[in-house]
Order: structure tokens, then C-alpha cells, then sequence
């Protein structure tokens, strides 16, 4: 039985011209757990998630996925059971049809063509695109391209899923539909995110950076209420525990207060 | 009005075309590469004075936008678009050439005029042919039949890829155009100096988007190889389709049929 953990000890990752990306960065995600990484633009959350599947390697600091200290020997091993969903459907989705797409890493770790087939339709059905199988990845819509990006991390079964920004460009509803879908897997999550509402419905756990460092980890429910600790790190409080009635502006916190123009016109 | 929003290429119309469901849609896509190239190299290989031998080929460009239910005007645009080319190569041909050899009336026209002619038939007919085959076939197959061939993999992953991000590219060089010139109100000319930032631009870009791709590549464990899952059958309507038109290309190549036919109907031997 293979645990499903990752864990950090004090990454470090300064960029070649100078920018400091990891300063010290240690946490423990366990087995089953959902886990929010949030933070403000360049707080460092992008770079920590490259580092999860090998793109980038610490300067220091030691990084375990599952069983094994993630190093290039490994690499293999530990990308096929930490699937990678990037922010940008389009760098994820690079052949002709969305099926191929979602098979491409399916045969590269060796399955025969009748398994991966099976596996492509099952992924794609489990993330409810299962009719865009043959359709050009550059034909679809935002939404829809999302799921097949999710798709094809599913169809390398991974223990645990990584998402970069996953519910940015969406609709309202493809959002929603995205929260619902991943509400169903039981995999250990970890979700990189602005969209601290999403955060507060998927994961119970939250890990805030900000300038390279983790500067809390703990109960998300915790972390988004304590307004002060929020604005120290850029952050603020999610939409549905701000209380706004948008039909009285009166009652809107005075940081976004210039708001309140757009609601009085009509 | 400048066409701000108007995206340039559309060149994404011709998969749509390509999803259709007649009976040319259907053939095995190595049939249609084969009979396309047979068609170019027939074309190209007639002399440089050839005029009205070439006008037979016509026939299969017009058979197949028909029977395809192809759009005419669209494939026709698409052909003007890179015009430009032949013109230019064609173009100071009557001025180096100016040997007449034949008169209409009293006008003597000279072989460059008749060489510029023939330079742009063959390339209005071999252009169509390839525009046709990808609207029938998708470019995706005709790669894919080029690597049955044994077109080498490198080559194939190059021209999926360059396909697959022209839409992406297309799309961003349009944005920046659309940013450029929603805050120049439309003054027109571009001045060389931003011309060669946002060209500049696109490439840093570019490179920063390959990196990404291929790091997602690296994620799903890729390792220079690329598998297709596809089938591919050559049956009876293939051989037919193939064999009777490459036959007719030969008796086109071979014979003159306007000429014969010309001498047949007014009787006249040349």
C-alpha cells in the first residue's frame, strides 16, 4: 500500500536571474487530505508546484511524493502518481484530438494501445467530456478544455492531483461544475488558488506563502477569518463570509468601497 | 475600418470541412496523399511553355470540390492569399523572355507572357489540390498517413505541433495587434519600431509557451516518442479512387486531349 503523502523540508529555489522563489518552504500533506496553497501573485505558489513533479529542483531542502525522495532517478515514478493539471489548458493540450491528448501519457509509461483505450474513455467519461473525444483541443471552449486537461491527468491514475489555478476563466457554472467534480475524487489534493470561496468548500486545509515562506498552515475555516493575518498577506476574506448586501452599500467593508459606484448605477 | 476583431487565417474552417461525411471524406487518407501528390508532380513536371495541356487537370480540382461539397469562394480565397508568391516568381518573366511565339490577331505574344501564365496555372491547381486535401482528410491525417509512409517521426511531431499552435499564436499576435491599435485609434501605419517590439514580443512569448508545453509534455512522462491510437484501411474504393484518377493523370500528361480534341472537332491535322 503506497501512502499518499508529500512532504517538504525547507526548499529553497532562487530563479537564475535572482528572483527568490522558495525561502524555506516545509509542509506535510497526508494521505486523502485536500489542501489549498494560497497567496498573493508571485508569492511563490507556482514555483512550489513545479517543484512537486520534478520541472524545477531545490537548491536545498529534501521533497518526498508517496515513498520516494523525489530525485532523477525516481522522476518517472513520482510523475506518474502526481498528476499535473497547469493553469493554461492550452500548454496541456498539444495533440491533434482531445483523444489523443488524454492517451499521450497513458502509452509513454507503457500501456498497451487497447488499455490506454479504455483508460482514455474512462477518464474522459469521469470528467464528463466523454463526447469532445474527438474533437481539436483548440476548438473548445475554456471550460471544456479544463476537463480534458483533468482527464488527461486522470488517465495516468494518479494518487495525488496538483492544480494550478483551476477554477480561473471559468464561468459561473463551469465552476461550479469543476468544485462538484473534484469534490468527488479521493485523492490527495492540492489546489493552488485566488478563488478562496472554492478553497473553503474543497479543502479543509490551507497553506498560505507569501515572499517564498509558509507563513500559516492550518484549518482553512481559521486561516480565512482572521482578517488581520489576511491583510498582512495580500489576501482577503472570501466573498461568502464578507456579508456584503450588494443592494446597500453602506454595509460594504471600506476596502472595497470604491465598488459602490457600480452598484448605484442601474 | 480596420478589421479589429477579424481573425486573419481562419484557417481552422478547413478542419471543420475536414468532419464531414461524404463519400471523398471517408477514403483512406493515404489514398487522397497519393493521387494529391501524383497530381502536383504531373502538373509541375509539363514544360515551361505548356498552356493548354495543363487545362485537362483542372478537372479533378472542380470533381472534387463538388462532389466534396466543398465551398468554392472559401478554398478560392485561401489561394489568393498566397498568391503573391507565384506572382513574383512569374512576374519579370515577360520582360526577360520576349521571344513571340504565337500571335492572337495582330498581338504577338512572347513566351514569358506565356511562361507567367503557365507558372500561375500550375500554381493556382497544385495549391487547390493540397488546399482540397487537407479539407477533406484533416490535417491530422495526413500527417499521420505521411508517417505510414515512413516520413520520419521528428518531421511529423514538427508539423503537428506547428499546426496545432498556429491557432494559439494567430490568436495572441491578433490580441496584440487588437491592444496596438485600440490605444493608436487606428492611425493606420504601424511605425517599424513597434512593428519589430511586438514581433519581439511574440517570439519571448512563444519560447516561454514551448517551455511550458514542454514541461506538461515531461509530466505525462514523455520521452521523444509519440503513440497514435488509429486504423487505417486501404479497401476497393480507395483502389478505385486512386487508379482512375492517376491513370487519367497520365493520359493527361501524355497527350494533349484540348489539341486532340481541337483537331478532332475542326478536322484540321497541325
Amino acid at each position: 500500500m503506497t501512502h499518499h503523502i508529500v512532504e517538504a523540508i525547507d526548499l529553497h529555489y532562487t530563479y537564475p536571474d535572482g528572483t527568490v522563489g522558495l525561502n524555506g518552504v516545509s509542509f506535510r500533506v497526508s494521505h486523502g487530505e485536500s489542501v489549498a496553497l494560497v497567496g498573493e501573485n508571485g508569492a511563490g505558489k507556482s514555483t512550489l508546484l513545479l517543484h512537486l513533479n520534478g520541472c524545477l529542483t531545490a537548491a536545498q531542502g529534501t521533497l518526498r511524493i508517496g515513498d520516494y525522495p523525489l530525485n532523477s532517478k525516481n522522476l518517472n515514478e513520482v510523475r506518474r502518481s502526481l498528476g499535473m493539471v497547469f493553469q493554461n489548458p492550452d500548454d496541456q493540450l498539444f495533440m491533434p484530438t482531445v483523444f489523443d491528448d488524454v492517451a499521450f501519457g497513458p502509452l509513454n509509461f507503457g500501456m498497451t494501445k487497447d488499455e490506454a483505450k479504455q483508460t482514455v474513455l474512462r477518464a474522459l467519461e469521469t470528467a464528463g467530456v466523454g463526447h469532445l473525444a474527438k474533437r481539436p483541443p483548440y476548438k473548445l471552449s475554456q471550460g471544456e478544455k479544463r476537463s480534458v486537461s483533468i482527464a488527461t491527468v486522470l488517465a495516468m491514475s494518479p494518487d495525488i492531483l496538483v492544480l494550478d489555478e483551476p477554477t480561473s476563466s471559468l464561468d459561473p457554472r463551469s465552476r461550479r461544475r469543476l468544485i462538484e467534480l473534484l469534490k468527488t475524487f479521493e485523492h490527495t489534493k492540492i489546489i493552488a488558488t485566488h478563488d478562496l470561496d472554492m478553497a473553503l468548500e474543497l479543502c479543509e486545509r490551507t497553506i498560505v506563502l507569501h515572499g517564498g515562506c509558509v507563513t500559516a498552515d492550518a484549518s482553512t475555516q481559521e486561516i480565512l477569518q482572521d482578517e488581520a493575518f489576511l491583510h498582512a498577506n495580500s489576501l482577503e476574506k472570501p466573498l461568502c463570509m464578507q456579508k456584503i448586501s450588494l443592494w446597500d452599500p453602506n454595509k460594504i467593508p471600506h476596502h472595497t468601497h470604491h465598488h459602490s459606484d457600480y452598484t448605484h448605477k442601474k | 475600418m480596420n478589421n479589429i476583431g477579424k481573425n486573419s487565417f481562419d484557417i481552422g474552417r478547413m478542419d471543420a470541412l475536414a468532419a464531414g461525411d461524404s463519400l471523398l471524406h471517408r477514403l483512406d487518407p493515404r489514398a487522397k496523399l497519393i493521387t494529391t501528390l501524383v497530381f502536383i508532380v504531373a502538373v509541375v513536371s509539363f514544360d515551361k511553355y505548356a498552356l493548354s495541356a495543363i487545362l485537362p487537370f483542372f478537372l479533378y480540382p472542380i470533381a472534387l470540390i463538388s462532389l466534396g461539397g466543398l465551398p468554392y469562394n472559401y478554398l478560392l480565397k485561401k489561394v489568393l492569399i498566397v498568391s503573391p508568391f507565384a506572382i513574383l516568381i512569374g512576374v519579370f518573366n515577360p520582360l526577360l523572355d520576349r521571344e513571340i511565339l504565337f500571335h492572337i490577331g495582330s498581338v504577338g505574344i512572347s513566351g514569358g507572357f506565356v511562361s507567367f501564365l503557365s507558372i500561375l496555372l500550375r500554381f493556382v491547381l497544385t495549391v487547390t489540390a493540397a488546399l482540397i486535401l487537407i479539407s477533406l482528410t484533416g490535417f491530422n491525417a495526413v500527417c499521420e498517413s505521411m508517417r505510414k509512409f515512413g516520413v520520419p517521426k521528428p518531421f511529423i511531431v514538427q508539423l503537428l505541433f506547428f499546426y496545432r499552435y498556429l491557432f494559439v499564436m494567430t490568436d495572441e499576435a491578433d490580441r496584440m495587434v487588437r491592444a496596438r491599435s485600440l490605444r493608436t485609434f487606428n492611425s493606420g501605419t504601424m511605425s517599424f519600431r513597434i512593428f519589430i517590439s511586438l514581433i519581439g514580443h511574440l517570439l519571448l512569448r512563444t519560447l516561454d509557451r514551448a517551455e511550458r508545453i514542454y514541461r506538461a509534455m515531461c509530466c505525462r512522462g514523455f520521452d521523444g516518442h509519440f503513440y497514435l491510437i488509429r486504423s487505417m484501411k486501404i479497401r476497393v474504393p480507395e483502389i478505385i479512387f486512386m487508379s482512375g484518377w492517376v491513370s487519367l493523370f497520365v493520359l493527361f500528361r501524355c497527350t494533349n486531349v484540348p489539341l486532340h480534341l481541337g483537331t478532332l472537332i475542326t478536322g484540321i491535322v497541325p
